[in-house]
Order: structure tokens, then C-alpha cells, then sequence
């Protein structure tokens, strides 16, 4: 399993598509989820021109493995994934890739959306956003 | 001797804390460390974590600690 942090703009698509070739056999899984998330330019009625994401170096890699870890106790899959961006992002790029992988398609949909429900909740990471209005902290997760 | 208390996010700028140390003498737990840094009682919303593991107002703390406190987590 594998956690990544990135500082700079990533390609989600590259990403999942180069830990699948280096850490899992052609032929051993049947099922492939992955989740993206990507910044918007509007949250919550406001316009959003650039957001800042904090994290805490050490425990932010930490809490992510915890996580992987707590969802292969609960699903038996394959491998899973998390890459994940800190800092400056502008609106379009991607945040933050789930892949897992497992033998049949119910794992592999079922431990993706648990895991990233557990990183939104668990997960130290901050976004603060830039608009029209200023800098503001993101208070909240909105709803799943 | 020192424990090192760590800020985040909207906290960081409200105390205007990132990092500093304070003396272990008299700290039992996590909720002494906010209120020996900031002198208030710590707000029911406030996450915590000793040494990178998230933890609570009782959790006890001692010399060499890092104590982080932070506003609910926003990733994703």
C-alpha cells in the first residue's frame, strides 16, 4: 500500500496507472475503483480563485497508512493507494486519488469510498481559500 | 525539558503559535497544555494529537512530547 504527498500538480490517472504496473500481478485482480476528487471554483455560493492546503509533516503520512491499514482489516482487497496534494492548488487540478484494488468488484467500491470518508473526517489536512472576499478557513467537510 | 505544542490552520493565526515549548512542570494532560499556552479552557471543537496521534483532554503528556492542536480537518 502506498500514501504520497505532492507539492506540486499531479495526474491522478498516471499515478494509479504506475502503482498498479510496480505493485500488482496482471491477472490477480478482477476490480480496480478509484476515486478523484478535484478543486472546484465555487464553494458554498462563493467563488473560489485558489486554495492553500496545510497539513501536519509526520502525522498527515501517518494517519493515511493508519487509514489504509484499518481498511484492509475491514475488506479483504488486493492493494490500495492514496496520493494526496499539500499547498498551492488552483481551480481544475486534482486534490487527492483513492485506488484499490481486490479480486471482485465489491471490496474494491466498498474500501474506496470508506477510505476517503475516513480521510475527510480523520486526516489532518486544512484548506484555506482565496476569492473575491479574501482568505477564508474551510470550517467543515461538505456532505458525502 | 520542554514539551512542544503545535498549532494549525486557524488556530496557528488566532494564537499566532506554530511552534514553541513550554515547561512539563505541573502539565498532566492535554487540556493543562492549551491552558497553560493560551489561558483559556480548551473549546469542546479543538482536535488534539501527542505525538502524531490524535488524542483527547484527558490524555496525559509528559517531558519530550509534542502536543498538536488543530480546527476539524478539511482534506479531500
Amino acid at each position: 500500500m502506498r500514501v504520497v504527498l505532492s507539492s506540486r500538480p499531479f495526474d491522478p490517472w498516471q499515478s494509479v496507472q504506475a502503482f498498479q504496473a510496480g505493485s500488482l500481478q496482471r491477472g490477480s485482480y478482477g476490480a480496480t475503483a478509484v476515486f478523484v476528487g478535484t478543486m472546484r471554483d465555487f464553494n458554498e455560493g462563493e467563488t473560489v480563485d485558489s486554495l492553500y492546503l496545510q497539513h501536519y509533516p509526520g502525522m498527515t503520512e501517518r494517519e493515511l497508512e493508519r487509514i489504509l491499514r484499518d481498511a484492509r482489516a475491514r475488506w479483504a482487497f488486493l492493494d490500495a493507494m492514496i496520493e494526496h496534494r499539500v499547498g498551492g492548488i488552483d481551480p481544475g487540478e486534482p486534490i487527492v486519488v483513492v485506488g484499490v484494488w481486490s479480486a471482485h468488484r465489491k471490496e474494491a467500491f466498498e474500501a474506496c469510498r470508506w477510505i476517503m470518508e475516513a480521510l475527510k473526517s480523520r486526516a489532518p489536512f486544512w484548506k484555506k481559500e482565496s476569492g473575491p472576499g479574501g482568505e477564508r478557513w474551510v470550517e467543515r467537510n461538505t456532505p458525502g | 525539558m520542554a514539551i512542544r505544542v503545535r498549532m494549525f490552520a486557524s488556530l496557528q493565526e488566532k494564537w499566532r503559535i506554530d511552534q514553541i515549548e513550554v515547561e512539563p512542570c505541573g502539565l498532566e494532560t492535554v487540556a493543562d497544555v492549551w491552558r497553560n499556552v493560551t489561558g483559556e479552557a480548551l473549546p469542546p471543537h479543538v482536535l488534539s494529537a501527542v505525538n502524531m496521534d490524535y488524542a483527547s483532554p484527558a490524555t496525559p503528556v509528559k517531558d519530550e512530547d509534542e502536543v498538536a492542536f488543530f480546527p476539524p480537518v478539511t482534506g479531500g
